[in-house]
């Protein structure tokens, strides 16, 4: 094989490997006689999904939205907590301890609290949406900041920089890598909280169609609201991974890309 | 050693002259990590540097070399003793001080040139006025840059650099504030030897074309004679100065000297003295 039919194979990967997966789905279901109120095949998924599609619409937008939310306050708060974290040794000693705690209670175990306090539907999934998905952002900024080479502080001081500026010019910067990466996976892990909490307390939202449809036995429908949570979370990771790729180009220094980056300014 | 040239280099000169108000103290330090019981690091450090005056401080690893960098800098307080620079006691850290390491650290997310251009965008700087006319700053780091002969890569960055044109960038970046003092810890370590030697000759250049005093903190005893005027010895820990050389080979100083039968008589004799410190304490008979 040559290089370059290589190369195709290794683009087409994702793509073969999906259809080959759908294709030993429906098989499998129909080959077998399941009954779709256990597994619904495929083509029953894609039949939900146009039937019932204004309906999965709108839930899946509300989803989104509450997503969306609870991911910019867990971007803003995570990058505050994050930096203080990572800059001050005593915000490290005092509030790790206590975010460790918090991340290791089960988030299930925390939305009726939430719905206890503000109620259902958005307020308590924008809550769990933001919980879930901070404690990677704090973590892997802080990481930035904090693992800075001892020499190179030695060296700002030197001429005379100041915490600030040590933060400013060598710390955030150089936290930036690290902080794209946590987006990616916080932004799936805000769907999750999101789901979870619609699920718990909520009139709306695909977390509360699958409990509908799933009270009602409509397994077709519960498999295309899975189908469209997946490809929200999959698209939502790949625009971050693509701003990941744009502002931080420098931190994977793979040739190829270097180049990208350069003749993209 | 037996002087090879009589003739006095302008810096020779401006030494000899400075001998009564060294640019440089340090005297009787001590410096302990940990409390009480912890481990002595230095004790009982002396030494002088003119200004202007290029030194090197070798010894055997451990011996606290590194800790002297941060001492004179201020980036490190002694336990006890005094270190002067430029005739003020050292409390806090220096600002008049340029400094380069083995490794470049350089910014990654920066061209060459912003790079170089570092510390000038720091406030302090900016706001003693030395700084802050950001077309005057530019010029000068492009003026550096081509002195090092990396004038075509100011707008690369340093990841598409080899390791040698790094430790350049990092030499320019530690002159960019025009320090009094310049302190390199192992700054050619980590590379081969041409680029090591090439970057010896580069070194002097700056050193005598820029009016700064040099500190070397080196593994390398070819390189601290190649380049001092004085090397000084230390002792395994807990450090202090054991001997102290003069290098009296004439400047500018090309590679040949490191040929040179007295050069190289020098080098066994620093050696010898790093092997055997304090004449024969610790070894068998």
């Amino acid at each position: 094989m040559t290089r370059r039919s290589w190369h195709r194979l290794e683009r087409a990967m994702p793509w073969l490997v999906a259809v080959a997966f759908i294709a030993i789905w429906q098989l499998a279901v129909s080959g077998l006689k399941v009954s779709s109120i256990v597994l619904p095949s495929p083509l029953d998924t894609v039949a939900a999904l146009l039937t019932y599609h204004k309906t999965i619409l709108r839930h899946a937008m509300f989803t989104l939205q509450n997503t969306a939310l609870g991911f910019g306050l867990a971007i803003v708060l995570g990058l505050v907590l994050g930096v203080a974290i990572g800059a001050s040794r005593l915000a490290y000693a005092g509030l790790y301890p206590l975010l460790i705690g918090l991340n290791s209670v089960p988030k299930v175990a925390i939305t009726p609290i939430l719905v206890l306090w503000l109620g259902i539907g958005e307020p308590p999934a924008i809550a769990t949406a933001c919980l879930l998905s901070i404690f990677p952002i704090i973590v892997n900024v802080a990481t930035g900041i904090a693992t800075m080479e001892p020499e190179m502080e030695d060296l700002l001081r030197s001429f005379g920089a100041s915490k600030l500026d040590v933060l400013t010019k060598v710390g955030l910067p150089r936290a930036m890598p690290y902080f794209f990466a946590s987006l990616k996976i916080s932004i799936t892990l805000a769907f999750v909280g999101a789901v979870l909490s619609e699920t718990i307390a909520s009139n709306e939202g695909i977390g509360y169609l699958m409990l509908q449809a799933s009270t009602q036995f409509r397994v077709p429908l519960m498999f295309a609201a899975l189908i469209v949570i997946g490809l929200m979370g999959v698209a939502t990771y790949l625009l971050f991974a693509v701003i990941e790729r744009r502002t931080t180009g420098w931190a994977t220094r793979n040739q190829h890309r270097t180049e990208v980056h350069q003749f993209g300014n | 050693m037996t002087v090879v040239d009589t003739r006095l280099s302008p810096h020779m000169l401006a030494q000899e002259s400075s001998l009564s108000a060294p640019f440089v103290e340090l005297s009787d330090v001590k410096l302990m990590f940990g409390e009480a019981d912890g481990t002595m690091a230095l004790d009982g450090l002396s030494m002088t540097v003119g200004k202007g005056e290029f030194v090197s401080v070798v010894g055997p690893s451990g011996c606290g070399k590194s800790s002297l960098m941060k001492l004179v800098t201020g980036l490190l307080p002694c336990s006890a003793g005094t270190i002067r620079v430029a005739g003020d006691v050292v409390r806090d850290p220096l600002h008049i001080v340029g400094m380069a390491f083995q490794n470049p650290t350089l910014l990654p997310w920066r061209s060459t040139l912003r790079n170089v251009l570092l510390p000038t965008e720091v406030s302090r700087m900016k706001r003693r006025k030395r700084f802050g006319n950001r077309e005057a700053d530019v010029r000068k780091a492009k003026n550096l840059l081509a002195l090092v002969g990396l004038e075509d890569f100011a707008d690369k960055n340093p990841w598409a650099l080899s390791g040698g044109m790094q430790q350049r960038v990092n030499l320019c970046r530690s002159l960019i504030h025009d320090p009094e003092l310049l302190m390199l810890d192992e700054p050619f370590g980590a590379l081969d030897a041409f680029t090591r030697e090439e970057l010896w000759g580069l070194l002097q250049r700056l050193w005598q074309e820029h009016d700064f005093t040099c500190i070397l903190v080196t593994h390398d005893l070819r390189e601290a004679v190649y380049l001092s005027d004085r090397v000084f010895v230390m002792g395994p820990r807990p450090g202090r100065v054991i001997a102290e050389h003069r290098i009296d080979f004439p400047r500018p100083r090309s590679l040949d000297i490191t040929f040179e039968p007295e050069f190289a008589k020098l080098v066994k004799t620093i050696r010898h003295q790093i092997d055997r410190p304090h004449g024969a304490v610790g070894e068998v008979k």
